[in-house]
C-alpha cells in the first residue's frame, strides 16, 4: 500500500523531532493528540502546523491521558495516529497504553527521553524509560519499541512504528532521547511509491459473522471500525471472542496469553538490530539510541588498539533479541551496555548471556552523552 | 386486592361533543417473567393499576407483575418506559370503536 | 418465555438480564435512551457509545451498536478521538457521576470549553457504585457513605453549574422517573450540535440509598417525585442538590455555540481541505438541531 500525498520527497536537513513527524506523515498518519512537554514538543508543533495541509487533524488535549485515549478513539475512528512526549507524560499514558495493549488498537507513541526521574533535566538527554517502556503499564503483557540514532532514523523508525502497528494491532513506542530529537542532520525523503505501507486487516467476514477478537492464524484478529455496521463491542476488561467481558480464569488464559504469543510467537518477524563486526569479535558493544551512536568513537580506537570489537545496534528493542544475544555470548568474551541510566538495557543482555560472557554496564546518570573514554575502559576490561 | 380504580366508564362534567366518536385505546400486557427483578416501578405506576405483584417467583427469587386488570390498560406503554429490565411491554389491541361517554 | 421485547433490536439480548441490581435506574435510563434514538432517526451504523468504568459504564455492554468499554474518566477523550477522526459518527458518552466528574472532570470541562460535538449523559447516584458505595464528587453534605462514615463533609459539584460554566451549549437535569421528558432531553442532546449533556439522577438503592436509609428502589423514586420541581431555564448555579433537599430538573441551557469542528472549518476552511470532507460523511447523517 503506497503512501498518500504530503510525502515531502527530497533532501531536507531536519531536526529530529520534525523528522518523525514527517515520518508519521509519510506512514499515513492524519491524526495526532498531544500535550506538550519538552523534548518532544517540536514534533506537536510541526504536526500542528502539517497536518492541516495532508487533510489530517491536530489537536492539544489538556493532559497526557487524553491525548492516549484520544489516539485509541481515532484509531478505532479509522485513522492512523500517534502522540509524543516524555518521561512525565509517559508515566501518565502507562494506564491507558495499557487500554490500547487489551483492545488490540494500532496507534504509535512517541517517547522523547530526557532525565529523569520525575521533572528531571527537561531539555537534557536521558534514557531511563526503557525498561518502563516495557513494563509501564500494569499487567502481562508484551509491547514493540524502536529506537532512532539520528533524525534519518527517527523518520524512518516513525514509519516502522506504524507498520508495525497496524500489523500486530498493538500500541507501538518510538523510544527516543533528547539528542536525536534535537539534533538536526540531513534527512532524505524518499518517493512515496517506494515508502512501504502497512495497514490494518479489516474484517473478510460480513457484520453478522463478525467476531472482533476472534484471531487468524498470525493470533492477530482481523478489525472492523466504528460506523460499518459491525456493531462491536470493545472493552478493556477481559473479554471473549465476542468482545464481551467475561470474568474468569478461563477467559482471561485465553485472551492474555493470546496478547503475549501475538508478539512471542512472531518475534522472529519483528525483532530487527544492525550488526557489525561481531563475526569474530571478542568484545561486541551493544546499545541503542543515541549511546549507540557514542559508542562509535570508543569502539573504533579499541580496534586501533587491537581489540576485535562489534556493534550490535538495536533497532527494535522491545521484544529484545534474546537469541542473537544468547548466540553471541557463547562467542565473546564480554558485552559492553553504554546506556544514559544506571543499567536497563544492560540488564537483559546480562540475562540473555546466561553467564557465558561478561556484561560490562557502563551507567550515565542522565543530562550529557557518555565520555567516550568510559566506554572504551569498559570494552578494555571486557577483552581481558 | 386493589380495584381497578377506572375499570367504570369515564363520568364527564360535560359530555364531549365527540364522545359517541371516541375510540380508546386498549393495550395487552407482555411480562417476560424470567427477566423482573421486582422493583415494582411498573405496578405503582401505571395510572390504570393494572398490574400487580404475582405471588409466584420467578427463577430468581423475584416476584414478578400480573396484569391483574387488563382490560383497563390503554396502552400508555408507562410501564415499558420504566421498567429497567425490559420485562415488560404493551401493544395495541385492535378493538372496536365503543361509544364513551354516553 | 421466549417474548421479543420493543427494544431488543438495540440490546445485546445474550446478556439480558443486566447486572444492575433490582431497583437501580439505570435500566430505565437505558430504556430512554433506546427511545430516544429510535426517535431520532439516527442510524445505527453510525452511532457509537463510550462508557467509562462503573455502574452506568456498563451501559456500553448491552447496547447491540459500535460500543466502547473505556477506563475510569476517560470516556471523553477517547469520544473526542472517535468524533474527531470521523465527524459522520454520532458519538455519545453514557457514563457516571464519579467517572465523569471526578476522574474525568478535567477532560469534562475542556470537551464542553472546546464544544466537542458530542452527547453526554451523565447518570448520577450520588456515590460509586460498583466499588461499594464510596462518596463521590456529587455526593451531598452529610450524606454517608463508606468512604464518608460519619457523613460527607465535602460540597458537591452541581453538574449542570459545571457543565455550563465550562460552556456546554445544552444542559439538562431529569431524574429517572421522568421518563418521556429524559427521553425528550435525551433526543435534544442527540440533535444538538455541540456538547450537550444531559444529567439524569437515579436511584442506588443497593449502596448509598441503604447506607442513607431511603428505603428501596421506589422509595427512591417516590422522593424524587416529592422533592423535584421543574424549572425550566433555571439557573445553573442555583440547582445544587442538597441532602433530602429539592431536586431542580429540566433543561437548563440551550444555546448556540460554534463546535471545535465550526471553528476550524472557520479558521482553515479557505487554506485547506477540511479532514471530513475526505470522509465518507453525508451531511444527512448528521441532523440539525431544530429537527
Amino acid at each position: 500500500m503506497e503512501s498518500e500525498s504530503g510525502v515531502l520527497t527530497g533532501e531536507h536537513f531536519l531536526g529530529g523531532n520534525e523528522a518523525c513527524a514527517e515520518g508519521a506523515i509519510a506512514a499515513g498518519c492524519r491524526f495526532f493528540a498531544g500535550y506538550p512537554i519538552t523534548p518532544s514538543t517540536e514534533v506537536a508543533e510541526h504536526l500542528a502546523e502539517r497536518l492541516p495541509e495532508v487533510g489530517g487533524i491536530f489537536i492539544q488535549m489538556e493532559d497526557e491521558i487524553a491525548s492516549m485515549n484520544a489516539i485509541l478513539g481515532a484509531s478505532w475512528g479509522g485513522m492512523k495516529t500517534m502522540t509524543a512526549t516524555s518521561g512525565p507524560g509517559f508515566s501518565l499514558m502507562m494506564e491507558n497504553l495499557g487500554l490500547g495493549i487489551m483492545t488490540e488498537t494500532p496507534c504509535v507513541l512517541v517517547n522523547v527521553q530526557r532525565g529523569g526521574p520525575s521533572t528531571g533535566l527537561p531539555t537534557l538527554v536521558g534514557q531511563g524509560d526503557m525498561m518502563q517502556a516495557r513494563w509501564g503499564s500494569h499487567g502481562p503483557y508484551e509491547i514493540i519499541a524502536v529506537c532512532p540514532s539520528s533524525p534519518q532514523e527517527f523518520f524512518d523508525y516513525t514509519i516502522k512504528a506504524f507498520n508495525l502497528s497496524e500489523q500486530w494491532r498493538v500500541p507501538v513506542l518510538v523510544m527516543a532521547d533528547e539528542v536525536v530529537g534535537h539534533m538536526t542532520e540531513k534527512v532524505t525523503i524518499p518517493e512515496p511509491n517506494s515508502i512501504k505501507l502497512t495497514q490494518r486487516r479489516t474484517p473478510k467476514v460480513p457484520p453478522e459473522k463478525y467476531l472482533p477478537y476472534k484471531p487468524d492464524a498470525d493470533l492477530v484478529p482481523q478489525m472492523a471500525i466504528a460506523g460499518n455496521s459491525y456493531r462491536m463491542h470493545i472493552t478493556g476488561l477481559t473479554h471473549d471472542i465476542k468482545g464481551y467481558p467475561v470474568i474468569n480464569e478461563e477467559a482471561q488464559a485465553a485472551l492474555v496469553e493470546r496478547l503475549v504469543q501475538k508478539i512471542r510467537k512472531n518475534k522472529q518477524k519483528i525483532v530487527e538490530y544492525e550488526l557489525e563486526k561481531c563475526e569474530g569479535a571478542d568484545v561486541i558493544v551493544c546499545s541503542y539510541g543515541i549511546s549507540a551512536r557514542t559508542a562509535l568513537l570508543p569502539i573504533e580506537r579499541a580496534r586501533q588498539e587491537g581489540i576485535k570489537v562489534g556493534l550490535i545496534k538495536l533497532i527494535v528493542v522491545w521484544p529484545f533479541p534474546d537469541e542473537l544475544i544468547d548466540e553471541l555470548a557463547g562467542k565473546v568474551k564480554g558485552f559492553v551496555v553504554p546506556e544514559i541510566n544506571f543499567g536497563q538495557i544492560s540488564l537483559e543482555v546480562e540475562r540473555c548471556a546466561h553467564g557465558k560472557a561478561k556484561v560490562i554496564q557502563v551507567p550515565h546518570a542522565g543530562g550529557g552523552i557518555h565520555d567516550p573514554e568510559k566506554v572504551l575502559e569498559a570494552i578494555r576490561r571486557a577483552a581481558a | 386486592m386493589k380495584e381497578a380504580s377506572t375499570a367504570e366508564k369515564p363520568k364527564y362534567w360535560r359530555t364531549p361533543l365527540d364522545a359517541g366518536k371516541l375510540k380508546m385505546p386498549r393495550g395487552k400486557i407482555h411480562i417476560i417473567k424470567d427477566r423482573c427483578k421486582g422493583c415494582s416501578f411498573c405496578v405503582e405506576y401505571c395510572p390504570r393499576d393494572v398490574l400487580e405483584l404475582s405471588t409466584e417467583f420467578n427463577p430468581k427469587g423475584y416476584h414478578f407483575p400480573l396484569a391483574a386488570h387488563e382490560e383497563a390498560c390503554v396502552n400508555c406503554k408507562l410501564c415499558e418506559m420504566l421498567c429497567p429490565e425490559f420485562a415488560i411491554f404493551s401493544e395495541e389491541l385492535e378493538t372496536e370503536e365503543e361509544e364513551v361517554g354516553k | 418465555m421466549n417474548e421479543r421485547h420493543p427494544m431488543d433490536e438495540l440490546l445485546r439480548k445474550d446478556r439480558i438480564p443486566h447486572i444492575w441490581c433490582s431497583g437501580c435506574g439505570l435500566g430505565t435510563c437505558l430504556a430512554a435512551f433506546i427511545t430516544a434514538v429510535r426517535e431520532s432517526g439516527i442510524p445505527l451504523e453510525k452511532l457509537c457509545v463510550v462508557s467509562g468504568i462503573g455502574c452506568t459504564g456498563r451501559v456500553a455492554g448491552y447496547l447491540n451498536i459500535d460500543s466502547f468499554h473505556t477506563t475510569h474518566g476517560r470516556a471523553i477523550p477517547f469520544a473526542a478521538g472517535l468524533h474527531l477522526a470521523n465527524p459522520s459518527l454520532k458519538v455519545v458518552v453514557f457514563s457516571g457521576d464519579g467517572d465523569l466528574i471526578a476522574i474525568g472532570g478535567n477532560h469534562f470541562i475542556h470537551s464542553a470549553r472546546r464544544n466537542l460535538d458530542i452527547t453526554v449523559i451523565c447518570v448520577n447516584n450520588f456515590n460509586y457504585g460498583m466499588t461499594g458505595g464510596q462518596g463521590g464528587p456529587t455526593t451531598p453534605i452529610g450524606s454517608r457513605t463508606t468512604t464518608t462514615p460519619y457523613g460527607n463533609f465535602e460540597s458537591p459539584f452541581s453538574i449542570p453549574y459545571l457543565a455550563a460554566a465550562s460552556g456546554a451549549p445544552y444542559v439538562a437535569r431529569w431524574t429517572a422517573l421522568d421518563t418521556r421528558r429524559m427521553t425528550k432531553s435525551m433526543g435534544e442532546a442527540l440533535h444538538k450540535r455541540g456538547f450537550s449533556v444531559v444529567e439524569i439522577i437515579s436511584p442506588c438503592p443497593t449502596l448509598f440509598g441503604r447506607l442513607n436509609r431511603q428505603g428501596t428502589g421506589l422509595d427512591m423514586l417516590k422522593s424524587y417525585q416529592a422533592n423535584s420541581v421543574i424549572q425550566h431555564g433555571a439557573d445553573p448555579s442555583k440547582v445544587g442538590i442538597e441532602k433530602d433537599g429539592k431536586i431542580v430538573v429540566g433543561k437548563f441551557v440551550d444555546i448556540e455555540r460554534p463546535t471545535f469542528l465550526d471553528l476550524v472549518k472557520e479558521r482553515l476552511g479557505s487554506k485547506f481541505k477540511m479532514h471530513w470532507e475526505k470522509v465518507e460523511c453525508d451531511p444527512a447523517l448528521v441532523p440539525a438541531a431544530d429537527e
